[in-house]
């Protein structure tokens, strides 16, 4: 174990947390096994006499199965089974609908039935004792494809000769909803101009965790119970969706994790390929194993929302103070909502950015693609309309000839608005936006940006500069599902925890989340032995999930940014109570009432007589192995546990009114880029990322959220895309051709922090990590800025390859002819 | 009918200081070799196409990407992986220098940027940051952004980290 770096003592009085371990950056927990290679990942779990899996995929995007003919696969040597399709409809009922009608009519089954709609979509499987046999042998699968026209674009989806993916839908467009708060035509009247954008465009990408998905799925034909070794990071949800499906109680599906190499949201839909996996594993009656390779996961795997914003409209007076803003986005959802549409709503908890626009209509329209389904990706639907926001600000300060940073200044919530209501109903709990803007512009050394304009000049480049401003809002109201479809019967949101004291003085904590990477093991040890006055070195945390701990409730796993109020909230909870049992006991044992009794030092002692104590240890010897003799009465187990629920309403369903997360951290970045005229290629010289997650459990690892996060926005913002063709083939299917950044791609980076205390959480945390899009926003910003003098071009996608900038600089006109300014 | 085609044959190598023979396919890539059939699963793998690095590993001196190998190639050689760089549980100087600047999050990326660190810190003592950028080109991270892998590897080498 890593030795700590505290040496303050650790007295703690009753039972409130004081600063001990938690605000320090000590060392992880996780470090030790992870820098060893010996972290358990799923591929590295083997059992005896297990299969390989290999999914045969459609290789059309769009096609009818006439048939499916596993004949000749049985027949290859090593091949012990094969599911199709046409067995997944018998044997399943088809995945829970979250969207209302016409989405909720889709059938969705872990194979594809009678149709395949994505290039890569799942048609059978096939299992043999090796790898490589597996993958032979699926080539041996024979379809016969009737292929189909397919539709790609979004904006085509609802075209009258745009094929329809869903023919139980009767129509592409699965969701669509209209939000409105505020006086649009108010605001429209007070307007001194109308800032008109035809078209806005956020790009398709995910952030490819280097670990693909996987799972190792063990069926006990004696009680029915499938044991999922995998590193789903929502296996609540997979449950729910799961367990119906494959018509059993969920006391049937036994979900463990260990380590998880990345996740990002994209790890949260991997429920059809599980359900592939357990009707494999009973049919087959041996363990089977599957581990996507990298191309079937970028082929197939919960790709980020892509968004169209269309017809925007802003009202803004002459002194930049922006009014309000209609807009229409349409939201390509890919081939099946499998977490869709909730990307319909969850965009909302951020409504008006960062800023006090308070007349707001949005209408929302999600249709179904020929492409890989969406899922959450880190971010998820707040990054896209974050950007939207921004490119909006930028784009209004140019054309009325102001300067972005007063235009942000002048509308940014100010910190002593905080608590501040937005126009609809959520609650933004603490922050200090322009603080943050002043921080990030000093880290870039804004003041020198006209004379490093002049030098950049000089060398034939062209310098600009830009901000993202972003929030990253965590801990979820599921009641805004009811916004997407008022007859679910989801709300609140809750987290699990376990605190233990065995036998031998050892303090256990059991969590119910899904870490992949995010620490969770050195930061509830912090919190533990802060509260019970313990070396942090004495607190165990086990490492992952599994339902067998009984440390879950319906939304455990690790998504949403959220474990420092919801898995913090849960751990302190359960602390308090075991630090309540503990000194009853010590009570009992040194008779005195538990208010004398204090806990420090590993040991449970009296207030006024230290030497009165009674060692961890012992306190657990007593309970689990010695307790004869104790009072009848004495209620203490030394096994506690708390499920953590925030304080949440169901949302005005009627209004899509209510508050929908409970904290927002919120970051400023500030980049600058020099772009080379001639050929478009960009190179971002100096990067500022300011954050702001109120308190701060461990500020290294904060920190590394924090850059993290900044380097997948810079890889989102300048290459990684999932490009299709038109007739829906991926053009982007693995790592040769989807540019994520590599070591040499990273520019000069410098972190800036404040800190806003939440109100709403009883340690001033705020959930973190999904802050980063504010890189694309920033990117952005500074290529348009150093485009301004040669022919001051619009940048209307949020990936711009040098490729774009080139077309950008090479024809402003077109780019232009999107935005108009008229008299309001 | 000609005579049966060989395609699998015996290889004989040495991981981290054990000797192992094993009959495997031709065809198996080293990575696979080394996680399923001698289970020594610390390398990870995370592409398909000899692109992440996950995978990297230290054959007879050098290098290489071990997905990008068959196993028969290795035949008769000695290969470095994570799981011998620490001494009876104690991290190395690279591996500690990883945890001290918070080199590494999820930890699947880690094996092979340390194998990486640890072929670029035999070469040369005292890299610079672009040295240390071109010596770990070849492995991706999606945690971390890289830039406490620098700081780690520059630490790992004695220099002066600026925090």
């Amino acid at each position: 174990m890593t030795e700590s770096t505290v040496t303050e003592p650790l007295v703690v009085e009753e039972t409130e947390t004081r600063r001990g371990y938690a605000g320090q950056s000590v060392p992880r927990k996780e470090d030790h096994r992870l820098l060893q290679g010996e972290g358990v990942f799923v591929d590295d779990v083997k059992r005896h006499n297990m299969g390989f899996v290999h999914f045969v995929r459609s290789p059309y995007a769009h096609a009818k199965i006439r048939s499916v003919d596993v004949s000749k696969a049985l027949e290859h040597p090593g091949v012990v089974g094969t599911l199709t399709g046409e067995e997944a409809a018998l044997l399943t009922d088809p995945f829970f609908q979250i969207s209302s009608p016409p989405g909720a009519h889709l059938r969705d089954f872990c194979l594809a039935v009678g149709k395949a709609r994505f290039a890569g979509e799942p048609v059978a499987a096939v299992v043999a004792t090796t790898r490589e046999t597996a993958r032979d042998a699926a080539e041996l699968v024979e379809v016969d494809y009737e292929p189909l026209p397919a539709v790609t674009d979004a904006r085509r989806a609802l075209d009258d000769d745009a094929p329809v993916l869903h023919d139980d839908a009767g129509t592409n467009l699965t969701w669509e909803g209209v939000y409105e708060w505020g006086d649009l035509d108010a605001a429209f009247a007070e307007a001194d101009r109308v800032v008109k954008i035809s078209e806005l465009h956020f790009h398709r990408f995910n952030s490819t965790p280097l670990e693909c998905n996987g799972a190792l799925v063990e069926y006990n034909r004696g009680t029915g119970q499938w044991t999922i070794i995998t590193n789903n990071q929502f296996p609540g949800f997979a449950a729910i969706m799961m367990g119906p499906a494959m018509r059993v109680g969920l006391d049937k599906l036994r979900f463990v994790t260990q380590d998880i190499g990345g996740g990002f949201g994209n790890k949260i839909t991997s429920h059809p390929q599980l359900v592939a996996c357990c009707l494999l594993a009973r049919k087959l009656r041996r363990p089977v194993q599957w581990t996507e390779w990298r191309t079937d996961f970028h082929l197939s795997m919960s790709h980020g929302n892509e968004r169209w914003f269309e017809d925007t409209e802003v009202a803004v007076k002459n002194d930049g103070t922006l009014l309000g803003f209609r807009t229409t986005a349409l939201d390509d959802a890919g081939a099946w909502l499998r977490y869709e549409p909730l990307g319909g709503v969850i965009w909302a908890q951020v409504t008006p950015g960062m800023y006090r626009w308070r007349n707001i209509r949005l209408d929302f329209k999600q249709v179904v693609t020929n492409k890989a389904p969406c899922s959450p990706n880190r971010g998820y639907s707040r990054m896209q309309h974050l950007w939207f926001t921004e490119r909006v600000i930028d784009i209004v300060a140019h054309e009325l000839g102001l300067d972005p940073v007063e235009v942000r200044k002048r509308n940014y919530i100010r910190a002593e608005e905080m608590p501040y209501e937005t126009p609809n109903g959520c609650v933004y709990d603490s922050g200090d936006y322009a603080k943050m803007l002043d921080t990030a512009l000093e880290l870039i050394g804004y003041d020198e940006l006209e004379s490093r304009r002049v030098d950049a000049e000089a060398r034939g480049r062209l310098l600009g500069a830009g901000i993202g401003s972003t929030l990253d809002s965590g801990t979820n109201n599921f009641g805004q599902s009811r916004l997407i479809n008022p007859e679910l019967q989801f709300s609140g949101n809750n987290e699990v925890a376990m605190v233990k004291l065995d036998i031998f003085g050892e303090i256990v904590v059991t969590l119910g989340t899904t870490p992949q990477g995010q620490s969770h093991e050195t930061t509830a040890a912090q919190v533990v032995a802060d509260m019970l006055g313990c070396s942090i070195d004495d607190v165990n945390v086990r490492a992952g999930h599994d339902s067998y701990w009984n440390s879950h409730a319906g939304f455990s796993g690790t998504y949403a940014s959220q474990f420092a109020v919801t898995g913090l909230g849960a751990v302190r909870g359960a602390t308090e109570l075991l630090a309540a049992e503990m000194k009853k006991l010590a009570s009992v044992v040194l008779g005195c009432s538990p208010d004398d009794i204090e806990l420090a030092e590993g040991q449970a002692r009296m207030k006024a007589n230290p030497e009165a104590a009674l060692p961890f240890m012992a306190l657990g010897a007593i309970i689990n192995a010695n307790n004869a003799g104790l009072p009848e009465d004495l209620d203490v187990t030394l096994n506690c546990r708390y499920v953590y629920r925030p304080p949440f309403q169901p949302p005005d369903v009627e209004r899509k009114f209510g508050n929908l997360t409970l904290t927002y951290a919120a970051q400023v970045h500030a980049v600058l880029v020099e772009v080379d005229p001639e050929t478009g290629v960009y190179e971002i010289v100096d990067y500022a990322a300011v954050d702001d997650c109120g308190v701060r459990i461990n500020p290294q690892i904060v920190e590394g959220q924090v850059m993290g996060a900044t380097a997948q926005a810079i890889g989102a913002a300048t290459h990684e895309t999932f490009t299709y063709d038109e007739d829906g083939n991926l053009l982007t299917p693995n790592f040769y051709d989807y540019h994520v950044p590599h070591a040499l791609d990273m520019p000069p980076l410098r972190t800036g922090n404040i800190e806003s205390p939440s109100p709403f959480t009883s340690m001033g945390t705020k959930g973190m990590g999904e802050g980063g899009g504010a890189g694309i926003h920033a990117v952005c910003a500074a290529l348009q800025d150093a485009l301004r003098s040669r022919g001051n071009p619009i940048v209307y996608d949020s990936c711009n390859p040098y490729r774009r900038v080139w077309e950008l600089l090479s024809d402003p006109e077109s780019s232009r002819q999107r935005v108009t300014v008229e008299p309001g | 009918m000609g005579a049966p085609v060989v395609t699998s044959q015996t290889v004989r190598v040495e991981v981290d200081g054990t000797t192992y023979e094993r009959a495997v396919e031709a065809r198996r890539l080293l990575v696979h070799f080394l996680r399923d059939d001698l289970d020594l699963t610390g390398t990870h793998i995370g592409c398909d196409t000899g692109n992440c690095g996950a995978c990297s590993v230290i054959v007879d001196g050098k290098l290489l990407k071990s997905c990008m190998l068959l196993a028969v190639q290795a035949d008769g050689s000695s290969i470095e992986t994570v799981d011998g760089l620490a001494e009876d549980g104690q991290l190395n100087t690279v591996q500690q220098a990883f945890a001290d600047h918070h080199g590494l999050q999820c930890g699947y990326c880690t094996p092979g940027m340390l194998m990486s660190a640890t072929a670029l810190l035999r070469e040369n003592s005292s890299p610079s940051d672009e040295e240390i950028a071109r010596a770990i080109q070849g492995n991706i991270c999606r945690c971390t952004g890289y830039w406490n892998i620098f700081k780690g590897i520059k630490a790992a080498s004695g220099q002066e980290v600026a925090e």
